[in-house]
């Protein structure tokens, strides 16, 4: 089990939408509840919780180096370029050895 | 109470700039009592550390909020813009979007407002919906719209 934070800056509403919408495209792609979870946070709080995470996506520009691969998920909100987003988080997590 | 009121629509707005927009609908906010006095700072402390500018397109959008202990009810307030005001984007601070329509959001119930935000990403997404509420001139043909695409959502 792959364990993803999901962070924005209040921890409320744009990463809800940026969950949402990776959660739906990488079950798209076979990666389901079974092999991966969604944690939603502040970005304030990264820091304390980035070690319990295999990778962290926010909606905000982040640039703290955490010891765990960060990745922008702006274009969860605005679809443009969301695939490539994906295809990165699947190759960064290992799933598509 | 509706998420959607005509006393918050507005548009075909001229401002001179960012802080203009915001200060009117965060105001007419206020002033309705949709929001605390203390909303209207919130957007601006928000927007100066985590802005809301998204590069959508050719009609860009932002989704200035604040907490939601700052709001009495749950409103969206929406201003569409004649000349574009310069937001930073929110995926990088360093970068600006060039903002048409400002979707200011009021939630009340922080639990509520998932179905609510990505019913209003599928507009920010969809930028030929972003034109037609752009090229509207009359504030009820604007909240019909809006209305029926918020259908069915119910927040406190």
């Amino acid at each position: 089990m792959k364990k993803i934070l999901v962070a924005c800056g209040s921890g409320i509403a744009t990463s809800t939408v940026a969950r949402a919408a990776l959660e739906e495209l990488m079950a798209d792609k076979g990666i389901g509840a079974d092999k991966v979870s969604f944690t939603q946070t502040s970005i304030p709080q990264i820091p304390s919780m980035a070690n319990e995470y295999d990778l962290i996506v926010t909606t905000a520009r982040y640039t703290e180096d955490v010891g765990v691969p960060v990745v922008n998920g702006l274009p969860f909100l605005t679809n443009i370029g969301e695939d490539a987003v994906v295809d990165k988080i699947i190759t960064l997590l290992g799933f598509d050895n | 109470m509706k998420l959607i009121d005509s006393q918050y629509l507005f548009t075909h707005q001229h401002f001179a700039n960012r802080d203009e927009a915001l200060t009117a609908l965060a105001s007419a906010l206020t002033q309705g009592g949709r929001v605390k006095d203390s909303y209207q700072k919130a957007i601006f402390d928000r927007e100066a550390i985590f802005p809301t500018g998204l590069p959508t397109g050719k009609i860009g959008v932002a989704i200035p909020h604040a907490d939601s202990q700052h709001v009495n009810q749950s409103t969206i307030a929406v201003a569409t813009l004649n000349h574009p005001v310069t937001f930073q984007n929110m995926g990088d601070p360093d970068s600006t979007v060039d903002v048409s329509i400002i979707i200011m959001l009021a939630i009340a119930e922080p639990k509520g407002q998932i179905t609510m935000l990505q019913k209003l990403m599928s507009i920010v997404q969809n930028q030929e919906h972003l034109d037609q509420l752009l090229h509207y001139d009359q504030i009820s043909a604007l909240q019909t719209d809006l209305e029926q695409t918020f259908a069915g959502i119910q927040l406190a």
